[in-house]
């Protein structure tokens, strides 16, 4: 595992290290956002170094220096702050979040194929000025340690760096034995680096190569006299190790040597059991994660749903999402070669082809919803950020602002999930800046100087909902409507009939920015726009309501999933159009002579409400071939509250159907959102009904 | 202006009213027989629609329409040339699409202003082949989604 011994398998094992890292390095920025809500809790200082100390020790066992010596130097610092040799401080955390960031950046070049180095030494030297503020009490601790060491195997452990010397530790934590073997081989011995390779491969069905010296390399290439020494890690009992070796032929003499270390000062006890946890089968690690969650005095509700997704991750595995996406890109070819099937045994009539195809559309059908759901991702891998975000902005605007996250764990399908990011950005900068006022105008106004900022998460039939509440200013709905006016956005008449949701929604035009003076953080007249644009492209909708002196509330709806929806087709004239059945309220004949006409404008009686009928044919200038009838067959739509009745000629049925993009050139279609396959290979549009509502 | 034109390069060539045209072989797909285009409403007159490219809904334009010259009923000769164009395939529905030509660079010459007016920007030059004289086009120009803009009703 360690560099240079087995090059080939850590590229195996650089995935998992970048994933572990990754959630390491968010579990620590959560942990730092609550700590500096309760500095006093030792608990979430412990939680933070520990999430510090793994990261450490992978590092260093992959090979990444620079990562591993900020992650020790954090320790440290954490370290010192849960002994209380530091007083926390908020300039501590900052740094300290700095240095998360740090980390993040390195984490980030690893995973796009860089070498993961930093220049990280300013930050590193500011947790070593905070570390050394308290020089006296660490600097005799660590003397203390190199005392101990000294006593019990000086010349040994001067030989390991601080990273091998952390993974001896742990191993050692672990319930191995640290050994250091020192071989020689005969003097006639003439394949010595097939020696070399025997003696490697016997130890490594006892235990692991820690460190080899001279290296595995210059072994290989035989660049060594008759002896080398070896750092391994094993189970066994020195002389089972050294009768291993030992049955290697040509081997002279194999003088195995325990390693020892100080013992840990106590203190690390805690860090210890973490680590152990690592390494425990599933059932002990449940157990050992419920009686932390006892001993806590104060197990708050976080704490239990951390609990909860510990458990819940043991039963799971990691797939690289790119498999995901090649079996989604499959099914969707059996999804259209099911739908050929259908329509041919609609054909031939023939029973047994028909009932054949029944069961194999059922099974699809189940296998689809499988796929579907494994394509699912909480929202939480989006909402993670914000939180530092957040602390961030409000530091920047010194404004006082607290973030309540809820339904994070409310799922998605992941093509969403990608999209979703920066449209949230973009709103909570937005609410941050223009949403929650300065502290002291809060105060002017009664209300508490900390403003509430609510990201709520939740599903809702086949739509997912997104919600975005503050309590600061509102939207001035004048001061809007003004600056639509001198824009051009709206025209003076237009102006009038607008709702007050509607005047809040100008804000989302493009070109638009009330801002009094422009700022980093939003206001540059691009952004909100951009998100409804965004929201739109991902077939969802945003809707504003907001309150002058109260606050606003954005709301956003998008669908479960964008892959395979399922669809009305419907026949107009000789062409084929399919509508998202989560636009559909129902279908209906409706007899011309119930049509009745308005000002400028043709509606039916839909249940009580007078509502507009659109006439597709005319809209989509389709070629008329056919006679009209007596009826029109009409598909009730809706977007909000909003509905229209579109006129078709004739309802084919309805049926699930892949969608697929136009392409980028032709994205300025009116009213299409996408297109389908259908199973006589033909494609059909599918109708875009938002954009045909206004 | 013809950089993109290596010396020696493959050209397919098509005919467009009479007239012969062509572009650089890398960048054709292949070359189809008419199929079902199904259409696009309110869009620009030269975008015929979309077909299933074998489970790929792709673009389909009518070169005469985009090039400004009169419409022809397809016919069997009538062919859909599929290019990839910036990561995008689109395809070009051509008169007839019947030859490969090997030509080196030095045959090409900037068009002649005068013969093509100025302000037509999707040709790139022609090409004097013993008696054969062939246009070569500019995909990007022809594809330039900038034209298509202008056409796109934006209200309903």
């Amino acid at each position: 595992m360690p560099r240079g011994v087995r090059q080939m398998e850590m590229n195996q094992y650089l995935e998992v290290f970048i994933e572990e890292s990754k959630e390491h390095l968010q579990a620590c920025n959560e942990h730092l956002l609550e700590l500096e809500k309760n500095p006093d809790n030792i608990q979430i200082v412990n939680e933070i170094f520990r999430s510090a100390h793994t990261l450490k020790g992978m590092s260093a066992t992959m090979g990444y220096e620079d990562l591993a010596s900020l992650t020790h130097q954090m320790e440290n610092v954490l370290d010192a702050i849960r002994n209380h040799k530091i007083v926390f401080t908020p300039e501590i955390l900052d740094v300290i979040f700095l240095a998360v960031d740090d980390l993040e950046a390195m984490i980030a070049s690893i995973e796009t194929g860089g070498d993961g180095k930093k220049n990280v030494e300013s930050v590193v030297k500011k947790l070593a000025a905070i570390e050394n503020g308290e020089a006296i009490f660490d600097e005799t601790a660590k003397e203390e340690v190199a005392a101990t060491a000294m006593l019990e195997e000086p010349a040994t452990v001067s030989r390991y760096d601080e990273f091998e010397t952390t993974v001896l530790k742990q191993s050692e934590e672990q319930g191995f034995f640290p050994y250091e073997i020192n071989i020689s081989l005969r003097q006639d011995c003439l394949l010595k680096a097939v020696r070399v390779f025997m003696v490697f491969e016997a130890l490594e069905s006892l235990g692991e190569v820690i460190k080899a010296n001279p290296s595995v390399e210059e072994l290989e290439e035989e660049k060594f006299e008759n002896s080398f020494t070896i750092t391994f890690i094993s189970k066994e009992t020195r002389d089972a190790v050294q009768a291993c070796i030992m049955k290697v032929s040509e081997v002279d003499e194999v003088d195995v040597k325990p390693i020892v270390f100080s013992e840990q000062p106590a203190l690390h006890q805690e860090s210890i059991s973490a680590e152990q946890n690592n390494a425990l089968p599933e059932s002990k690690q449940q157990e050992l994660v419920e009686s932390k969650q006892q001993q806590e005095e104060n197990p708050s509700e976080e704490k239990g749903e951390m609990a909860a997704a510990a458990k819940h991750s043991s039963k799971t595995i990691r797939v690289n999402i790119e498999r995901l996406d090649i079996l989604m890109n499959l099914f969707e070819e059996l999804v259209i070669d099911r739908g050929r099937l259908e329509q041919i045994s609609q054909d031939l009539k023939d029973q047994e082809l028909h009932e054949t195809v029944e069961r194999m559309s059922r099974t699809t059908g189940d296998l689809q919803n499988i796929i579907l759901n494994m394509r699912m991702v909480p929202v939480e891998t989006v909402f993670n950020r914000f939180p530092r975000m957040v602390r961030q902005l409000a530091r920047d605007l010194n404004k006082k602002i607290n973030l309540e996250i809820v339904g994070a764990e409310t799922e998605l399908d992941r093509t969403v999930i990608d999209e979703i990011g920066d449209p949230l950005v973009h709103l909570i900068r937005n609410a941050l800046d223009h949403g929650v006022e300065t502290p002291e105008i809060r105060r002017a106004n009664n209300k508490e100087e900390t403003g509430t900022v609510i990201l709520r998460a939740y599903h809702s039939g086949n739509h997912v909902f997104i919600e975005l509440e503050d309590d600061g200013a509102g939207i001035n709905k004048k001061k809007v409507l003004q600056r639509a006016l001198d824009k051009g956005i709206i025209s003076k008449e237009a102006a009038n009939s607008l709702t007050d949701s509607q005047i809040a929604e100008l804000i989302l035009a493009s070109g638009f920015s009330t801002a009094d003076k422009i700022s980093d953080i939003s206001g540059r007249g691009v952004g909100l726009d951009v998100v409804k644009s965004t929201i739109e492209s991902l077939g969802g909708s945003i809707t504003i309501e907001s309150q002058e002196g109260k606050g606003s509330l954005f709301s956003i709806q998008l669908p479960l999933t964008l892959s395979i929806i399922s669809v009305m087709l419907v026949e107009i004239q000789e062409e084929k159009y399919a509508i998202p059945l989560s636009s559909i309220i129902e279908t209906a004949i409706v007899h011309k002579q119930d049509v009745l006409q308005g000002h400028n404008q043709t509606v039916i009686d839909f249940r009580g409400k007078v509502v507009p009928l659109l006439f597709l044919k005319d809209l989509f200038e389709v070629p008329v071939t056919k006679e009209e009838d007596e009826f029109y067959s009409v598909v009730i739509v809706r977007k909000g509250e909003k509905l229209a009745a579109l006129v078709v000629d004739s309802f084919i049925g309805q049926q699930e159907v892949v969608l697929k993009s136009l392409g980028s050139y032709l994205s300025y279609a009116f009213a299409i959102s996408g297109a389908t396959i259908l199973g006589d290979g033909q494609v059909a549009l599918i109708v875009d009904c938002n954009a045909l509502i206004k | 202006m013809l950089e993109s034109v290596a010396a020696d390069t493959k050209l397919i060539i098509f005919e467009l009213k009479g007239k012969e045209y062509a572009i650089p072989v890398h960048q054709v797909r292949s070359i189809e027989k008419m199929m079902h285009i199904t259409r696009i409403p309110n869009i620009a007159p030269f975008v015929k629609g979309v077909i299933n490219l074998r489970g790929v809904v792709t673009p389909i334009i009518d070169l005469r329409l985009r090039f400004g010259l009169d419409e022809l009923e397809y016919s069997d000769r009538s062919r859909i040339i599929i290019i990839t164009l910036n990561d995008m395939d689109v395809g070009l529905v051509v008169d007839a699409a019947n030859d490969v030509v090997d030509v080196s660079e030095d045959v090409f010459e900037p068009s002649p202003e005068a013969a093509f007016g100025t302000e037509v920007d999707y040709i790139n030059g022609v090409a004097k082949l013993e008696k054969r004289l062939l246009i070569l086009v500019n995909l990007e120009k022809v594809f330039d989604r900038e034209v298509l803009k202008n056409y796109v009703r934006s209200e309903g």
